[in-house]
């Protein structure tokens, strides 16, 4: 079959999985790349395992990456991939299930060797014992194929070994027909000094490409066109962790503050931190600090001398922050909170999506404690929330929790690119009149006024102890405690009147309302307008702003029949809206397996909702 | 509208009514800081105080300064944050034993050894005042106290120590009953670039009372004290006539003429941790004074120097480069 003949597909699912040694992450991001720049739709998901290397060949060892392209607009890494390249024996045995029926299988046979079994812990050959009936098998030794085609090079086995990542790549350039160069001229960038190291993958690429023709192991090659009706502009490919990065350095300069970012490594949150530490020219300061406390101490130390203070972490650092966070709630201090969420509790699975944290995050401190919580749904609604999550903190005076999670961190997707002449500014008014200010002087928000240590006439002390509400001094009088409790809460209720009513995707009236936060939008999106398109009316209202609540959730309830709440929790938001809306009933759709919802199942249950109700 | 002209101690305490308990040590401590600040001249709007929790942290506000009263033991924190943000203000930390050094001891030791340039008080009273007469970490082994009826049974930190082997830039000792000795020792403090840490000894009259008095009472303090100053002969006694002789890891009392120049400015911390060591030894007199005085940069003017010289080699950001990089693609 020449490469003339194409066979046109629209929607193309692909997983690679090898040892975390194999360079699939790597594989899998030069796969995406080259994808955008084609012009396809795409999302993605890497999946790896928590062990930096467990035993090579192992199960345990196991690295993921998967990529979901398309000729139309897409939401989610896709379901079941159509095509998994197999490195290695535990790679092919942890992952084929998940293959849809027919799939095709390519499986790198140099690496099945008795050995390989058996740290894979199998007693019989995959290949042979039937295992893989019903998908199409394509067996290739691409290890020694790699040795062939680096023949001649004075690069030691070992290192030759390691360019079949790129070998593997050139074979799936070819079968979906991608352009080599976007992968060459990167070679060429990243190896700059290793000259040798570049020639040598570039040669693996090319040599797994010209064999995807020459070898003819695939009964057919495809092509995916690129999307023709997508939104005019200019896009980029984004990870979740860095939109977050950039969104928060964006913001910061949009209210005229300079960004600190106290911080302490965690797993999934660590790279928002590596991110920032390399924007120093944006006059951003980070601290990797001793620990979670110090991080979110300094911060709010960093705010008190008005700078944009920002933490960030995950589900376990917040736990330890939570008595810091109290402090800025009492302080009314502007203050961003990044938490990117894993599954938990406790150390849980860190490298596993999970939204859990929900509940901690609007209600986790000790007393009342009011603060608002916002949550980003895909990566490039990341860099919105975080500008979102600035522009609350300044104008409301105070700590915002932006709940991000592992599926968004390191999922990525192209995002469209914000016109800069558009991006609204909201620059603080540091207080500088002496004339009457105390430092819980409110505006009409309830916004204390921000006095800067350093300015002349403003000295003043805040701190942990209840203050009066007019003079700013520590008080223990009971009515002023009240005062004070009310008046905190009422400015964080009050975030609601700028925020506005999110919109129903699909009919504003029918048999059911799906309700989703957080990463679960993409499978929630696909599921519901698969639906739609069946004719079913069912609307998707996907919520940023979490606490307090946006007005007007009242009346779109109205128009369904019944409302679902599908969460990666045990039923968190459900939980918060049947005590917010007490008159309707929220009905949950639960999972916590450390995986996405898929668009199928989420699809699924739907349906039967809707057979129930008919 | 300048503040800085001719400012008088009085002058940099708050309106607030001081609420410690009469005759508790923190009097002497809160009019050592303001009358330092008044010599140097500080303008009180670049002052800004920082504390956790205890009783010595209500101390910023009795200060009509800039002041932070933070959460237990983070204090350290949170002016780390206030004095890289803007390494204009001139931060100090007020603390105290159970402060600094239980619950905040983390960030205590990280202070030190990143050098922020911070001025650290600690004040030691070897007792949790506030929570009404616990021990602490640095109550004596065998203190009888409400949580430990029949004796602690912890070994106590000896914070000089501590700070020492942190790696700080400046360690001091003084004593509340001293102001003289206490002034001397925070103008030290103040003038020194970088993390500073004084531990003060500090009698809680309520729930520890004489904690010192073995060594500060008048009638035994020249005796069983010593005043160790840069430059100076390690000389002590009522009528001065003993001295200290320092010899490798040994000092030993001598007459006033064989004693030792004291120097805490050697680069080897060293000298000092065998200065502190005299704490272990009952017949020798406890040092107060500079331990240690070295020069070192501080993280705040790394900090600063590193974000200006990043900008400097690739020009200041602009927020489309941030977002528009190279690898955009165009959908006409």
């Amino acid at each position: 079959m020449s490469s003339e003949e194409l066979i046109r597909q629209d929607d193309v699912t692909i997983r690679f999985v090898g040892d975390s040694g194999d360079g699939m992450q790597l594989t899998g991001s030069q796969f995406t790349d080259t994808t955008a720049k084609v012009g396809n739709d795409l999302a993605t998901f890497p999946d790896f395992p928590s062990e930096i290397r467990a035993p090579a060949g192992t199960r345990a060892g196991v690295s993921g990456f998967q990529i979901h392209f398309s000729s139309h607009d897409i939401y989610t890494p896709g379901d079941a991939p159509s095509v998994l390249v197999a490195m290695n024996p535990a790679a092919l045995i942890t992952n084929y299930k998940d293959l849809k029926p027919g799939g095709i299988i390519l499986v790198n046979t140099g690496a099945f060797t008795e050995r390989d079994l058996e740290r894979a812990e199998l007693k019989t050959n995959p290949l042979e014992d039937g295992t893989l009936a019903g998908y199409r098998v394509i067996q290739e030794d691409i290890n020694q194929r790699t040795i062939e085609a680096l023949e001649g090079t004075d690069l030691g086995k070992k290192d030759v070994l390691r360019c079949k990542n790129f070998y593997t790549l050139g074979m799936m350039y070819w079968l979906f027909s991608r352009p080599l160069e976007p992968t060459l001229e990167w070679l060429q960038a990243k190896f700059k000094n290793k000259p040798g190291l570049a020639d040598a993958n570039s040669r693996a690429l090319k040599a797994g490409y010209n064999h995807g023709e020459l070898l003819r192991l695939f009964q057919g090659r495809y092509e995916v066109p690129k999307v023709e009706d997508a939104p005019k502009g200019y896009y980029r490919n984004i990870m979740g962790n860095e939109a977050l990065a950039i969104g928060l350095v964006v913001g910061s300069e949009l209210a005229g503050l300079k960004p600190f970012l106290g911080s302490y490594p965690i797993t999934p949150a660590t790279d928002i931190l590596q991110y920032m530490s390399l924007m120093k020219n944006y006059d951003v300061i980070t601290c990797q600090m001793e620990d979670e406390i110090a991080g979110i101490c300094t911060a709010i130390g960093a705010s008190f001398a008005g700078r944009m203070g920002i933490t960030t972490t995950s589900g376990p650092g917040l736990a330890l922050k939570t008595e810091a966070l109290g402090l800025a709630v009492i302080t009314e201090l502007p203050l961003v909170v990044v938490d990117v969420q894993r599954a938990g509790p406790s150390t849980g699975l860190p490298t596993k999506v999970e939204q859990a944290d929900l509940l901690q995050s609007v209600f986790g401190r000790n007393s009342e404690a009011p603060l608002p919580v916002l949550a980003c749904s895909c990566p490039a609604d990341a860099f919105d929330c975080a500008v979102e999550a600035v522009r609350i903190a300044t104008q409301y005076m105070t700590p915002v929790i932006l709940l991000s999670d592992n599926y968004i961190a390191n999922g990525s997707e192209p995002w469209k690119l914000p016109d800069m002449d558009k991006l609204e500014r909201f620059p603080v008014e540091f207080v500088t009149d002496p004339e009457g200010f105390t430092p819980y002087n409110r505006d009409a928000k309830l916004a204390r006024g921000w006095a800067k240590p350093g300015t002349p006439g403003l000295r003043h002390r805040i701190g942990g102890l209840e203050k009066d509400s007019k003079t700013g001094a520590v008080s223990h009088d009971p009515d002023n405690h009240q005062i004070m409790v009310s008046l905190r809460q009422e400015k964080v209720q009050g975030v609601a009147d700028s925020i506005p009513t999110p919109e129903v995707n699909g009919p504003d009236k029918g048999e059911l309302l799906v309700v989703a936060w957080g990463s679960t939008y993409g499978a929630t999106r696909a599921a519901c307008e698969r639906l739609q398109k069946e004719g079913r009316t069912v609307g998707h209202l996907h919520m940023r702003h979490l606490w307090p609540f946006p007005h007007g959730l009242r009346e779109i309830f109205k128009g369904y029949d019944r409302i679902i709440v599908p969460e990666l929790n045990m039923g968190q938001l459900a939980r918060l809206l049947t005590s917010e809306y007490p008159e309707f009933k929220f009905e949950k759709y639960n999972k916590v397996k450390g995986k996405p919802f898929q668009a199928f199942e989420l699809k699924a249950h739907f349906e039967k909702i809707l057979e129930e109700k008919s | 509208m300048s503040e800085i002209q001719q400012l008088k101690p009085k002058d940099y305490k708050s309106d607030q009514e001081v609420r410690w308990c009469p005759g508790c040590g923190d009097y002497s401590i809160i009019n050592g800081v303001q009358s330092i600040l008044a010599d140097i001249g500080v303008a009180k709007e670049n002052v800004v105080m920082v504390s956790g929790i205890g009783c010595s942290s209500r101390f910023p506000y009795y200060m009509d300064t800039y002041g932070f009263h933070g959460i237990h033991g983070r204090a350290n924190a949170i002016a780390t944050g206030v004095k890289v943000a803007n390494p204009d203000l001139d931060v100090w930390v007020i603390t105290g034993d159970g402060d600094g050094l239980s619950i905040g001891g983390n960030h205590m030791i990280h202070s030190l050894r990143r050098n922020v340039n911070l001025k650290i008080i600690l004040f030691n009273n070897e007792i949790y005042g506030l929570t009404k007469g616990q021990y602490s970490p640095t109550s004596p082994f065998g203190l009888k106290t409400k949580t430990t009826p029949y004796g602690s049974v912890d070994n106590p930190f000896n914070p000089v120590q501590l700070a020492l082997g942190a790696g700080a830039t400046f360690v001091a000792r003084t004593l509340d009953v001293s102001p003289k000795h206490m002034k001397e020792t925070l103008a030290a403090a103040a003038a020194h670039k970088g993390a500073a840490f004084v531990e003060v000894w500090q009698n809680c009259v309520i729930f520890n009372d004489g904690a010192y008095k073995e060594w500060t009472d008048k009638a035994v303090r020249d005796e069983k004290t010593i005043n160790i100053a840069k430059g100076e002969k390690m000389i002590f006694g009522k009528d001065n006539d003993k001295g200290l002789k320092s010899e490798g890891f040994h000092i030993s009392v001598c007459s006033p003429e064989e004693a030792s120049v004291w120097d805490p400015c050697v680069e080897s911390p060293g000298p000092a941790f065998v200065m502190s060591q005299l704490d272990l030894d009952p017949s020798m007199p406890r040092p107060m004074g500079v331990f240690r005085q070295v020069s070192r940069p501080t993280l705040d003017e790394l900090v600063a120097d590193q974000v200006s010289s990043v900008t400097s080699k690739k020009g200041m950001g602009k927020l489309k480069d941030l977002i528009y990089t190279p690898d955009v693609w165009e959908v006409k």
